[in-house]
C-alpha cells in the first residue's frame, strides 16, 4: 500500500509493498475475496434501499402479519404485516452508517492525538496514556448504555457512544505505530533537514502507519455493526418508525414462539456484515503484512 | 517483586480515583432533576424542593463528590432514588446473579476455547484446523443476544428443557439456579469462546516455531511432551490476557444479556436505574463494575508476573 518514504517525500522500495503486488495478493486471499464480495452485497444492498426496496416498509398491512417465508415475501412478515427483507435493506443504512461515521470519530480525533504523544513523548504521552487506560476501564457496552439514556436514545447518540471507544484503540495503535518509526533513519533526515514534528507526522509517519489504520478501521467497523444493534436491541438505537436490525429482533423476542423467523433473518444480517468485513480485514492484514501469515 | 506489585497498585489507585471523578462528572450532566423525576409531573414546586433538600441535591457539586467518596470508603454507596433501600443492598442481591453468570460463561468458554485452540495449533494447516477456523470466524460474527434468541426458541419453547426467562433465586435451589443460568451462560460465553480459542491456536502456533521447542525435539521428546511440558505454559500468556479481558466484559455483557432473560442482576439494575435516573445506584453500579475490570487487569498482570518471571524483571 504504502512504502517507506524518504525524507524528501519519495516512497522508499521495500519488498513486497507495491501496489501490483498488493493486489495480486489481495486476489489471492480467498478470506478477503470472501469477505469483499459479502460486504458489496451488503453496499449494494443499502444503496438500493435508498432507490427501490420490495415493500414500502412504513406501511402496515395487518392481514398479512406474521406470513413465514414465502415466493412473494422472501424472509416472511412481521407482526404488522411488514416485509421482513426489505426493512433488512433499510436497516443496513443505519447500521453501516452508525458504524461507519464512528470509525471515522475514532480515526479523526484518535489518529493526530497518537501521533501527537508519539511525538512529543513526556507528560503528553504520559496523559494520553493515562486517559486511555481509564476509557478502557469502562466496559464499552456499559458506557454506550450511559451516553445514550443520557443524550436520548437514537442513531446520531449511538455514533458517539461508539465513536468514543474508537478513538483510545486508534490513538494507542497511531502510538505504537510511530514510536518505532521515529527512531527511524529517514524521520531522523527530516528532522535534520529542518522538518518540524506536525510536518514529520504527516508527511513521513502517517503514510507508514496507513497499513495498521486501514486493518484496524475494518475491525472497529464490524465491533460498530454490533455494538449498534446491541443498542438499538435495548432501544437505545435508531427510533421507529426507521427500521434497524438490533430493533427488529428486540420487536422479534415476544413473537419467537410463532414466528422465528422474525429473529433469524436479522441476525443473519449482521452476522453475515460482520463476518464479510472480518474476513476482509483478515485479508488485509495478511496482504499487507505477510510476516503475519508465520503464525496463522 | 514487590517493586512490581506496588507500581501496578498505585496504578490501579489511580484509575479507580479518576473512576469516580469520571462517573460523578458524567451524572451530573444527565439532564432532568432526580426529584422531580421521583415525584411525577404534578408534584408542587414546593415538595420538589424539599425532596431535593432531602436527597442533598442543593449542595455544592465538591460537597456532593466528596460526601460519595467519603461514604464509599466506609462501605456506604448512598441509598436509591427509586428503591426503598440502600444501594449496597441492591448490589448485594443482584451480584448474586450476575457475578456467577459470568464465572459461570467464562468457564464455559475457556473450557471451550482452550483444548480447541490447542487441536487446531496441532493439526494446523489441515482440514480439521480450517474447519475450526471458519466456525470461530462465524462464532466471532455473532450478536451474543442473537444467539440468546435462538437458545430460547430452542431449548425452552421446542424443547422444553429449561425455562425461557427469570430466574428462582438460589434459595430455590442451586439446580433450579443453575438451570436459570445455562442459556444466558452458554449465549455469552460461546462469541467469546470462538475469540479465545483462536489467540489460543495463534499463541500456540508462535511458540512451536521457537528454537526451544526444536531444541526439545532433538533431545528426542515426543511431540505430545514438548507440547504439554514446554510449548503450552508458555502460549498461556496471550490467553490469560484475553481471559482478563474477557472477563470484565462478560460482566457487563449481562446488561444486554440479562435484558433478553429478564435476570434481576446487576445489568439489568443498572440499566433500570439509568432510565429512571437513579443516580445513586447508576454511579455505584457503574463503579462495581469499572473497579472488577481494573480489578482483574491487575491480576492478570500479577498470574503473568507468576508464568512469566521475565516480565517481574522487565518492570524494575
Amino acid at each position: 500500500m504504502t512504502g517507506q518514504r524518504s525524507d524528501t517525500g519519495e516512497r522508499l522500495p521495500e519488498a513486497g509493498s507495491e501496489p501490483v503486488g498488493l493486489a495480486r495478493r489481495l486476489l489471492a486471499s480467498r478470506a478477503f475475496l470472501i469477505g469483499a464480495i459479502i460486504t458489496l452485497v451488503i453496499l449494494a444492498m443499502a444503496l438500493i434501499s435508498f432507490l427501490w426496496t420490495p415493500y414500502d416498509v412504513t406501511k402496515l398491512v395487518i392481514a398479512n402479519r406474521l406470513k413465514p417465508p414465502s415466493p412473494s415475501h422472501l424472509f416472511g412478515t412481521d407482526h404488522f404485516g411488514r416485509d421482513i427483507f426489505s426493512m433488512i435493506m433499510v436497516g443496513s443504512r443505519n447500521s453501516i452508517a452508525v458504524a461507519l461515521v464512528a470509525v471515522g470519530i475514532g480515526m479523526a480525533i484518535g489518529v493526530p492525538l497518537g501521533a501527537w504523544a508519539a511525538a512529543k513523548r513526556g507528560i503528553a504521552d504520559d496523559i494520553l496514556m493515562r486517559t486511555n487506560d481509564l476509557i478502557f476501564a469502562f466496559p464499552s457496552i456499559l458506557s454506550a448504555v450511559m451516553i445514550t439514556a443520557i443524550f436520548g436514545p437514537g442513531a446520531i447518540n449511538a455514533i458517539i457512544a461508539i465513536g468514543i471507544f474508537n478513538i483510545p484503540v486508534f490513538a494507542r495503535l497511531t502510538r505504537g505505530g510511530a514510536l518505532s518509526l521515529w527512531t527511524r533513519e529517514f524521520v531522523l533526515a527530516a528532522r535534520v533537514s529542518g522538518k518540524g514534528a506536525a510536518r514529520i507526522s504527516i508527511e513521513h509517519i502517517l503514510p507508514n502507519i496507513t497499513n495498521l489504520l486501514i486493518v484496524q478501521g475494518t475491525i472497529q467497523f464490524s465491533l460498530g455493526i454490533l455494538a449498534e444493534a446491541a443498542l438499538s436491541y435495548v432501544g437505545l438505537g435508531a427510533q421507529p418508525p426507521m427500521p434497524s436490525w438490533g430493533r427488529m429482533l428486540f420487536e422479534a423476542q415476544t413473537m419467537m414462539a410463532i414466528a422465528p423467523h422474525m429473529a433469524i433473518f436479522p441476525g443473519l444480517a449482521i452476522i453475515l456484515t460482520v463476518l464479510g468485513l472480518n474476513l476482509m480485514g483478515d485479508g488485509l492484514r495478511d496482504a499487507l503484512d505477510p510476516r503475519l501469515r508465520e503464525t496463522k | 517483586m514487590s517493586y512490581f506489585l506496588f507500581r501496578r497498585l498505585l496504578s490501579l489507585l489511580l484509575t479507580l480515583l479518576l473512576a469516580t471523578i469520571v462517573i460523578f462528572a458524567v451524572l451530573e450532566i444527565v439532564p432532568g432533576d432526580p426529584a422531580r423525576l421521583m415525584l411525577g409531573i404534578n408534584a408542587t414546586e414546593d415538595a420538589v424542593a424539599a425532596l431535593r433538600e432531602q436527597l442533598g441535591l442543593n449542595q455544592p457539586l465538591l460537597t456532593r463528590y466528596f460526601s460519595w467518596i467519603g461514604g464509599l470508603l466506609q462501605g456506604d454507596l448512598g441509598r436509591s432514588f427509586t428503591y426503598s433501600s440502600s444501594v449496597g443492598e441492591l448490589i448485594g442481591e443482584r451480584i448474586w446473579v450476575s457475578l456467577p453468570l459470568a464465572l459461570l460463561a467464562l468457564t464455559l468458554s475457556t473450557v471451550i476455547a482452550v483444548p480447541v485452540g490447542l487441536y487446531a495449533a496441532a493439526r494446523r494447516g489441515r482440514a480439521s484446523d480450517t474447519a475450526i477456523m471458519a466456525a470461530t470466524q462465524f462464532g466471532i460474527a455473532i450478536p451474543n443476544f442473537w444467539f440468546a434468541l435462538l437458545l430460547v426458541y430452542l431449548f425452552a419453547i421446542v424443547l422444553r428443557w429449561v425455562p425461557a426467562g427469570g430466574f428462582p433465586g438460589w434459595e430455590a435451589g442451586i439446580w433450579p439456579a443453575l438451570k436459570a443460568l445455562a442459556l444466558p451462560a452458554i449465549a455469552l460465553a460461546l462469541p467469546q469462546a470462538a475469540i479465545l480459542s483462536r489467540i489460543a491456536r495463534s499463541a500456540l502456533i508462535e511458540v512451536l516455531g521457537e528454537d526451544f521447542i526444536r531444541t526439545a525435539r532433538a533431545k528426542g521428546l515426543t511431540r505430545s511432551q514438548t507440547l504439554w511440558h514446554h510449548a503450552l505454559r508458555n502460549a498461556l500468556i496471550p490467553v490469560v490476557t484475553i481471559m482478563g479481558l474477557q472477563f470484565a466484559f462478560l460482566l457487563a455483557g449481562t446488561i444486554i444479556i440479562e435484558n433478553v432473560f429478564y435476570l434481576p442482576g446487576l445489568g439489568r439494575l443498572v440499566f433500570q436505574a439509568i432510565t429512571q435516573h437513579d443516580l445513586p445506584v447508576v454511579q455505584g453500579t457503574v463503579l462495581l463494575l469499572v473497579a472488577s475490570v481494573v480489578l482483574t487487569n491487575f491480576l492478570v498482570d500479577l498470574v503473568y508476573a507468576w508464568i512469566d518471571p521475565r516480565l517481574r524483571k522487565t518492570a524494575q
